[in-house]
């Protein structure tokens, strides 16, 4: 072989590597190196200054990032949890039962996956609109149901009042991320060997008792991957509540994440020493939730 | 020339990363009022006032106040105002001729003006306000004086704990307990819409606003509207739109003619007003003809006129690098106050300690 064959390979490899080193790798190196300084950024890459952990010390004891950082773990429960307590169950039914139109009805479930988040906030500012919004009608309806309707709050404002937003969103990633889970469910069950089903039937045990007992656990691998990056996505929460809470309101700091938190640090207050300390303490912190994920679930899977 | 149209956060977004970067730079740059604080702060744009010293332009052309937004703590004049927003309370005659008011009902003092937004609620069912936060918005701007600042005073210290915050939170607030405003927030569709409806009945504003209300959210309401100064004597300005050269330029000289042909030059400043509603920072067409036309919209008001006399009595207000993030923390003081029923004192004092915390830098 010719030298210049030799290099050949790496010379088709390098295009990809060369991009990832110019808007991956060298982006994460600087913010890293950026979370060490104070910097003015419209004078210039002159004007850092080095100053140690103090943006550590000081973004990481800001009052709104330890309500932002309780914002997120909110909605990483409130809008995560139902995702993976309705996927399974909804998996196992559609793995049995649906067998005509299986994948529209797979479809159906991925759209909001991929649907745009100009498009998603749209739809749900019109839904959760106070005066005009759908939902809102429905309650009207059902306020005059005796009883219930006693029950049901009146004209909420959705979007614009604390008490509501957080739900609102919740909901919204719920909506959102449930057709993810879903598939990853589906194609998981589709590999499970379905003579160990068919022995269950034939032992009797109902579709109930089959889900519990064989479905589940053999599912275990499944269900931690799903979940570590429901975990990861929780805690980098930032596309949702942005885009359906106007930041410019005061109402937003309801749902103000970690990540808007960084954002606005960064792009409207211009410290981006901080928001670069905050965004890697943030990845300490995703790192270290993954870690213990993944020992609670290894430790259940040696029982 | 070559000009670069992007969306508006889009823009600042860019322009703030050519900044940083000293790359991509346009030769002029324009610049909204809202940005202005965080791009002056640092050292990358031209001080003007040596460009306009070195040709012989007076800058005493354009208002006081405005060019005081575009100085910096170091004294530099690093963006040139091209339009500006006269406040304004716009209101609608109809709803007050119904309600037995006059115009000077809703002027004379801040509690009047609630006053008449409860006479008006009875006869009209119509709102005083789009939301309390207006309210809130405009008080905090009265009686400000030459020099001062909106949060932070002349040492730099914030003043958001002092008697006019506590004022204004308190009205807002006791606005909202009368009812007599919507909550909703400024260009939703649910406040486009209870303009459309005639649910409003005032809104004070920049004096665009009379524009907007034409076009789009109440063409119907033609000849119902009408411009006044604002209530409590207060005078204030809304927004406004500004020119700045950056030091990395490539041709300054030139882009230092196109300022000067955009901001200095009547005809141009002209044109801007007619074709879309922007009002002149050019102190000499305050005297033109054009601001004594009558406002078919406005039936026939020659509210211009108006409009021009608020300009001449803004105080020259500096800007500071963390405005933003002191309206940001003021106003989510302000949800404490009227959804959580926290205490105004204690939203204030928390208030202030936060915004000193963050801006020490």
């Amino acid at each position: 072989m010719k030298p210049s064959r030799r290099w050949l390979p790496y010379l088709f490899v390098a295009p990809f590597f060369l991009l990832f080193l110019v808007f991956g790798g060298f982006p994460l190196l600087f913010s890293l190196w950026l979370s060490f300084h104070q910097w003015e950024p419209s004078e210039g890459l002159g004007a850092m200054r080095w100053v140690g952990l103090e943006n550590y010390a000081y973004g990481l004891t800001d009052p709104w990032l330890i309500d932002a950082l309780y914002n997120t773990v909110w909605l990483a429960i409130a809008g995560g949890l139902p995702q993976h307590l309705v996927a399974l169950p909804l998996a196992y039914l559609i793995h049995r039962r649906v067998r005509r139109g299986r994948d529209l009805v797979l479809g159906a479930y991925f759209v909001p996956y991929i649907s745009s988040s100009v498009a998603i906030a749209v739809i749900f500012a019109t839904l959760y609109s106070r005066d005009y919004g759908l939902i809102n009608a429905v309650l009207a309806e059902l306020t005059r149901i005796p009883f219930v309707g006693a029950w049901l709050p009146a004209q909420p404002d959705w979007l614009g009042d604390a008490a509501y937003t957080k739900p609102a969103v919740a909901f919204v990633v719920f909506w959102r991320y449930l057709g993810w889970n879903l598939v990853l469910y589906l194609t998981a069950m589709q590999t499970l060997d379905n003579d160990l089903f068919e022995a269950a039937t034939l032992d009797g045990a109902s579709p109930w008792r089959q889900f519990f007992g064989l479905a589940l656990p053999l599912l275990k691998p499944m269900i931690f991957f799903a979940i570590t990056l429901s975990l990861i996505g929780s805690l980098q929460l930032f596309e949702e509540p942005f885009i359906l809470v106007d930041s410019e309101k005061g109402v937003a700091r309801s749902v103000m994440t970690a990540a808007i938190f960084t954002y606005q640090t960064a792009f409207v207050d211009g410290d981006y020493g901080t928001a670069s300390a905050v965004a890697w303490a943030l990845f300490a912190l995703i790192a270290v939730l993954t870690w213990l994920n993944a020992r609670l679930f290894s430790r259940g899977a040696h029982a | 020339m070559k000009l670069v149209s992007r969306s508006y956060p889009d823009h600042h977004t860019a322009m703030n990363a050519g900044l940083a970067t000293r790359a991509g730079l346009p030769d002029v740059m324009a610049v909204d009022l809202r940005f202005l604080g965080q791009f002056t702060a640092g050292g990358g744009l031209m001080n003007l006032a040596d460009l306009a010293a070195a040709d012989g332009t007076d800058l005493t052309r354009v208002p006081a106040f405005s060019r005081a937004q575009a100085t910096t703590h170091r004294g530099e004049l690093v963006a040139m105002p091209t339009d500006i927003g006269p406040g304004s309370l716009m209101y609608r005659r109809d709803l007050l001729q119904r309600a037995g008011l006059k115009e000077h009902d809703l002027l004379h003092s801040w509690q009047e003006f609630l006053r008449a937004g409860a006479v008006i609620k009875r006869a009209t069912g119509a709102s005083l306000l789009s939301s309390a936060g207006d309210l809130l918005d405009i008080m905090l701007r009265s009686g400000l004086g030459d020099g001062d600042g909106l949060y932070f005073d002349r040492s730099s210290q914030p003043s958001v704990d002092s008697e006019r915050f506590a004022r204004a939170f308190e009205l807002s607030l006791q606005a909202r307990r009368l009812g007599l405003d919507l909550a909703l927030t400024a260009w939703s569709n649910e406040w486009a819409a209870a303009f459309r409806q005639g649910k409003v009945a005032t809104q004070m504003m920049g004096c665009w606003l009379a524009g907007h209300l034409k076009n789009w959210l109440a063409p119907a309401q033609a000849g119902l509207w009408r411009a006044a100064p604002l209530p409590g004597g207060a005078v204030a300005s809304y927004g406004g739109s500004f020119y700045a050269i950056p030091k990395a330029a490539a041709n300054p000289q030139a882009a230092w003619a196109f300022v000067r042909q955009m901001v200095f030059e009547q005809s141009t400043q002209l044109q801007s007003l007619q074709v879309i509603d922007a009002f002149p920072a050019l102190l000499e067409l305050h005297q033109h003809p054009v601001m004594d036309e009558p406002l078919p919209y406005l039936g026939g008001q020659r509210a211009r006129q108006l409009w021009r006399d608020v300009a001449g009595k803004v105080p020259a207000t500096p800007i500071h690098k963390f405005d933003a993030l002191a309206t940001r923390v003021v106003r989510d003081a302000f949800e404490q106050v009227m959804t959580q029923g926290r205490s105004i004192p204690t939203v204030l004092r928390e208030a202030n300690a936060l915004i000193r915390r963050r801006a020490r830098r």
